[in-house]
């Protein structure tokens, strides 16, 4: 019912640079999507002309049966049936809690009014702090209360500009997550925009990666990251190590690190680019048998892990190994590396795989 | 596990990897954040709705009348008669007259601005805060009334001195006021490093600190020559005459208006001028600001044995800036008796006053708000060329406002002339640009994306004007209204032209009197004057704090 569906969606400013090149997006209903990319990349322009504040140059966005955008139309905003989530929620200052939740809930008796703002303040789990002043929340409640007050008017769409940017790192988990089951609650579609690849991987159902104003992979987040559709996305969504390898007859590549396997290795590719991620190479020791060695040039301690890096002979630059247990060697000490699992290879010209 | 927000990319990727690399946003950042966020949700470049546009035009057109009107008029009897009104010797005479006073007057207030900015914002000066407050005083006294005073002291101040000691103590504190802001901005970073390149504190002072003061100083000298050649009050009363002094004679004296808007041509022509330049020094001066961020709170140069020195120079000058025309007034309101107070007359003249001045902030609130929505929500030439039209009446001297509004009812709307309309007009000319300034400030106060918000919440346009827009920018609006008001009741040259016949504001009997060298008489209408300006100015601080 509320499938978003943009294609062809191109833009531009004034005589500059095309923004958008004919970018093509399709959401199904309920779902919650991130849109991901470098910043000057068009997912804000995207957001903007979704949400109806900047006009298209051509293209068309489709909501359910209506048309937002296409040939001779522009919906207005307060026409779309879009609710928005701003960075740092954006309350109106001179209107309390339940003011702004109500204040799209237009043409309702009051007591329905009431009704649904209490509904809306229970669901982000602020029941109660209605007749606060904005200024009087947290940044992480003035986010919630922005959640409330986009979905009180029951939109059919849910656009969310990197609304957990303001927030500090301990408290954006908590917030992050409440807003993805008060989506789901009310089963809006959503439309997330980020350039923090690990809040598209964490909290979006589908992820869509952008770059240079066109979609480049569109994916679940466990595909996009373990089958990148090129080495540029493969980098861009998390750690990547990437190895020149030759393709031998029995399907795996021969690379620095040794013979790697790969995962449905493509017809006819007989050379690329080899993926890997740093938390699928392992240290062993040094004389083991088969093993490739190398020397640790820099460990980084996180606690929960360590990135390790190690030169390679036969690689001009060095490789990240994530460490999960306790660390075991130093700078300068020779150490033993071993591959496992699956490589994706990609052509040398940057195309998908297979 | 995916990735954590700690791990760091190993060097063996890719260069491009602009994940967390983006600017980390520090704790101080929260302004440069607004305006990123203004830039994401902003309705800047998007074409100004109809409800807005329609009266802001309105609003332009009828702030440029009088300038449009003022060239028809002066060209009315041929370029020929109008170039030899303005080659006239007299005319040579009047513009020697009016640049040597304004040359005295800014050079004496750079003078003064920038050694009190120094010392009350650079030193270790005893009482410094209530130094800088007493510095910024003088601009609530009307340049007519430090000229009543001198005058009612000394009336042999009259002429060229008189006039130069009024304007400069009543005008000193545009240049105070920039300098000082910009002697805080300084980063002391700069001059500790001067110092420590082997520069002595002087010599600091004029390489390092100087240049950089010399934008915001230029700026404020400026405007005091703006304020010069527009003073009608004080040259008028220490009878030395200047463009507008001439002006007004020459159309009192004669039934030929020609001269008189010739004679406006030129003084417009060199305000417009000086009011271009400004506008370029203070674009510039925008520019060389660097990294304000956050800057060390500046460590106060100690005074040692110049301090009595110092205290002495800003004693002084608050004493005769502030101090001397209160005492004067305190004066001859003692020395005047219950007879020469016409209480009931001053009553009637406090109330018209209070009427006309707050008709006239009230028209140009009105006026201002379409032009001040636009000029802070839409980029593009049109939305420039409105705000600039709408700032005409910043560089027009109010006599040539006045005469300008004259003669287009005379000739086009004869039932106004002489009417309250006309008065409440010029008003709104001459003050649009305050009202806008205040309005743009307000708007500017409110995040764009809040009217985004609104609009996907269902709101149309003027819905979000209405709820949105104008109640966040209300209490900015009514300071602007406030201050209006307090310029209103101070106008003198344009009161003096068109105001009915019969009807005295505050402004006007105190001219008229203090003309007549009765002082006592004019003394009540000079305190009330301060009293009734003081109940806006006392709110209006109270609303900045």
């Amino acid at each position: 019912m509320n499938e978003l569906h943009i294609e062809g969606l191109t833009k531009s400013y004034g005589a500059g640079e095309p923004v958008l090149r004919g970018l093509a997006l399709t959401v199904r209903a309920g779902a919650l999507a991130a849109v991901l990319g470098p910043s000057g990349c068009g997912k804000t322009t995207l957001l903007r002309i979704v949400a109806g504040f900047l006009h298209a140059d051509a293209g068309t966005v489709r909501l359910g049966d209506r048309t937002l955008v296409g040939p001779g139309v522009h919906l207005p905003p307060e026409r779309r049936r879009i609710g928005i989530v701003p960075q740092e929620g954006a309350l109106f200052p001179h209107l309390n809690v339940a003011r702004n939740v109500a204040f799209g809930l237009t043409g309702t008796d009051r007591a329905e009014r009431r009704r649904r703002t209490e509904e809306m303040l229970d669901l982000v789990g602020l029941a109660g702090h209605g007749d606060r002043m904005p200024h009087e929340l947290s940044g992480g409640q003035q986010q919630r209360v922005a959640l409330a007050r986009a979905l009180a008017p029951r939109p059919q769409l849910v656009l969310l500009d990197e609304p957990f940017n303001a927030l500090d790192s301990a408290l954006r988990t908590g917030v992050r997550s409440d807003v993805r089951a008060a989506l789901r609650a009310t089963g809006a579609t959503a439309v997330l925009v980020t350039h923090d690849q690990q809040e598209a991987l964490s909290t979006a159902d589908l992820v869509a990666v952008v770059r240079d104003g066109r979609v480049a992979q569109c994916d679940t987040p466990q595909n996009l990251y373990r089958r990148p559709a090129d080495p540029w996305i493969a980098d861009f969504v998390g750690d990547a190590v990437l190895l020149r390898g030759t393709v031998d007859d029995d399907g795996t590549a021969v690379t620095a690190l040794g013979a790697v396997p790969l995962a449905d290795p493509p017809a006819g590719l007989r050379a690329g680019t080899v993926l890997l991620r740093p938390e699928q190479l392992h240290l062993t020791d040094v004389d083991s048998v088969g093993t490739v060695r190398g020397t640790v040039t820099d460990v980084s301690y996180y606690g929960h892990d360590a990135m390790v890096t190690v030169t390679v002979e036969g690689h001009d630059t060095p490789v990240g190994i994530r460490v999960a247990g306790p660390l075991t060697v130093r700078p300068g000490e020779k150490t033993g590396i071993r591959v496992v699992g699956e490589g994706g290879l990609h052509g040398d010209d940057g195309s998908p795989r297979g | 596990m995916p990735t954590s927000p700690s791990s760091a990319r190993p060097t063996g990727t890719l260069a491009a990897a602009p994940v967390g690399r983006e600017p980390q946003h520090g704790p101080d950042s929260g302004r440069r954040r607004g305006r990123r966020l203004a830039g994401r949700f902003g309705t800047a470049g998007r074409r100004p709705p109809l409800i807005l546009l329609v009266p802001a035009c309105a609003a332009a057109l009828f702030a440029l009348l009088p300038l449009g009107y003022l060239a028809v008029r002066a060209l009315q009897r041929g370029p020929a008669f109008a170039w030899d009104v303005v080659a006239d010797t007299r005319t040579l005479d009047l513009l020697g007259r009016s640049l040597g006073l304004t040359a005295v007057v800014v050079t004496a207030c750079l003078l003064l601005g920038v050694s009190l900015a120094w010392l009350t914002v650079r030193t270790r000066l005893p009482g410094g805060r209530a130094w800088s407050v007493l510095a910024t005083l003088p601009l609530a006294v009307p340049s007519y009334v430090a000229a009543f005073a001198w005058l009612s002291a000394e009336p042999g101040l009259a002429g060229f001195g008189g006039a130069a000691l009024a304007l400069t103590l009543v005008s000193f504190p545009y240049v105070y006021l920039p300098a000082a802001a910009a002697l805080r901005g300084i980063d002391p970073a700069q001059e500790e490093a001067a110092r420590s390149l082997g520069h002595g504190p002087l010599g600091t002072f004029l390489r390092v600190t100087l240049p950089q003061l010399r934008p915001a100083a230029a700026g404020g000298a400026l405007l005091v020559a703006l304020y010069v050649l527009s003073d009608f009050g004080a040259v008028s009363l220490m009878r030395y005459d200047t463009f507008t002094r001439a002006i007004h004679t020459s159309y009192r004296a004669s039934f030929d208006r020609t001269p008189a808007a010739a004679l406006s041509v030129v003084l417009v022509a060199m305000t417009i001028a000086l009011v271009a330049a400004e506008a370029r020094t203070r674009g510039r001066a925008g520019h060389a600001r660097t990294g304000t961020g956050t800057a060390r709170p500046v460590v106060p140069v100690a005074l040692g044995r110049w301090r009595p020195f110092a205290l002495l120079w800003c004693g002084t000058v608050t004493a005769v800036a502030v101090a001397f025309p209160l005492g004067t007034l305190g004066y001859w309101l003692a020395v005047g008796s219950s007879a020469t107070w016409d209480l009931g007359g001053l009553a009637q003249t406090a109330w018209a006053t209070f009427g006309v001045a707050a008709a006239g902030a009230g028209l140009t609130t009105f006026l201002a708000l379409p032009v001040g929505v636009i000029a802070a929500r839409h980029r593009g030439r049109g939305a420039g060329l409105l705000e600039q039209a709408a700032y005409a009446g910043h560089a027009l001297p109010g006599i040539t406002v006045a005469l300008a509004l004259v003669f287009f009812a005379v000739r086009y709307a004869y039932p106004l002339y002489q009417q309250l309309p006309l008065l409440v007009g010029a008003y709104a000319v001459l003050f649009l640009p305050v009202a806008v300034a205040a309005t743009r400030a307000a708007v500017l106060q409110a995040p764009p994306v809040l009217e985004d918000v609104a609009r996907s919440l269902g709101r149309r346009p003027w819905q979000v004007l209405r709820e949105v827009t104008v109640p966040l920018a209300a209490p900015g609006v009514a300071a602007g209204a406030a201050l209006t008001f307090v310029v209103c009741m101070k106008e003198l040259p344009a009161t003096l032209l068109l105001r009915p016949t019969g009807m005295d504001t505050l402004a006007t009997r105190l001219w008229t009197e203090t003309g007549a060298g009765s002082f006592a008489a004019a003394a009540p209408y000079a305190a009330a004057l301060i009293l009734l300006a003081a109940v806006p100015s006392y709110l209006l601080g109270r609303h900045r704090t």
